[in-house]
């Protein structure tokens, strides 16, 4: 089985209004060298397959077609082998 | 006209919306569950406001899955009309059939107001008894209607004519203030280039009787009333 880890981040220029308050939040908690916050998604999917392509193939269909949505965030994923 | 109100678990402007047209208007209107594959009955489709999935993952993500949608989008393209309001907005542009996604308000709260939106087109079947210019006053309630579509998007939908509603002031002017959530350039509705599928955040049907503060919600029933009599 292959657990994949997804990241789904918020497209490069796409206003993160959560970000901004959590990093008004650090600011005022003292952490003045925050320049920037960007929130996003993380989430691990296990595919019960031994084929590393398949997982691969599988996890990236599942970001295009429900995970991530593709007018606003990107995604990234890395597979790790489970037994 | 024959009117069905998709019921989403977690749809909660159902009743409203079937109230709206089966009472106020008096026209045929039928709860419609998620799992319906055949809508072909139907001469306009409502998807009506809630928190469809409880909103997990994104807004809507979930819901365009539904059995139910799938025969949304054949009637979609056979010309029947499709209204989706608030999360039924969110679940169009999940689906596909309305460009641009939507964002969190900027300012994270959830917003239960009444705004004024300006009337952009009123040459569509969800408009066509308003003026264009014409100030509505309608309920909002969201967290999530910071629409958003990249600026290709954004020259296609003005080139088009497919913005349908812009909050506004009182006196018709888009502004920073006059927009509850920041949604680009204050877009509160949106139609498809075929012109028989809109989406937008306020709720017409909660502005349909005096008792509920309000009537400017008419228009939009109204108007589909008598586009589709003129068919």
């Amino acid at each position: 089985m292959y657990k994949a880890k997804i990241y789904v981040t918020l497209k490069e220029g796409v206003l993160d209004p959560q970000g901004q308050a959590v990093r008004a939040g650090l600011i005022s908690q003292g952490f003045a060298a925050v320049e920037e916050v960007r929130i996003g998604k993380f989430m691990e999917v296990v595919v019960a397959t031994h084929s590393a392509t398949e997982a691969q193939h599988l996890v990236r269909e599942m970001c295009e077609r429900l995970l991530a949505n593709p007018v606003i965030e990107d995604y990234t994923f890395v597979l790790v082998e489970v037994v | 006209m024959r009117f069905g109100v998709v019921v989403f678990p977690g749809s909660n402007c159902d009743a409203d919306c079937h109230h709206a047209v089966g009472t106020v208007f008096a026209q045929e209107a039928e709860y419609v569950w998620h799992e319906e594959k055949d809508l072909s009955r139907f001469d306009c489709i409502i998807l009506p406001g809630g928190f469809s999935y409880g909103d997990y993952l994104r807004a809507g993500a979930l819901a365009r899955f539904s059995p139910v949608m799938g025969a949304v989008v054949e009637e979609a393209g056979r010309g029947k009309l499709v209204l989706g309001i608030c999360n039924g907005w969110q679940i169009l542009l999940e689906a596909g059939l309305l460009p641009g996604a939507m964002l969190k308000n900027n300012h994270l709260q959830f917003r239960c107001e009444t705004r004024h939106v300006r009337l952009e087109n009123s040459n569509t079947p969800f408009t066509c008894t308003g003026h264009e210019g014409q100030v509505l006053s309608l309920p909002i309630a969201h967290a999530e209607g910071n629409y958003y579509i990249d600026q290709v998007g954004l020259k296609d939908l003005e080139a088009q004519r497919q913005i349908v509603f812009r909050y506004v002031d009182s006196r018709g002017r888009v502004s920073k203030e006059a927009n509850p959530n920041g949604s680009l350039g204050g877009i509160a509705g949106i139609i498809n280039k075929a012109g028989n599928v809109l989406g937008m955040m306020p709720h017409p049907e909660r502005a349909t009787e005096e008792i509920l503060g309000g009537t400017d919600g008419r228009l939009i029933f109204s108007s589909i009333l008598q586009w589709w009599g003129g068919q």
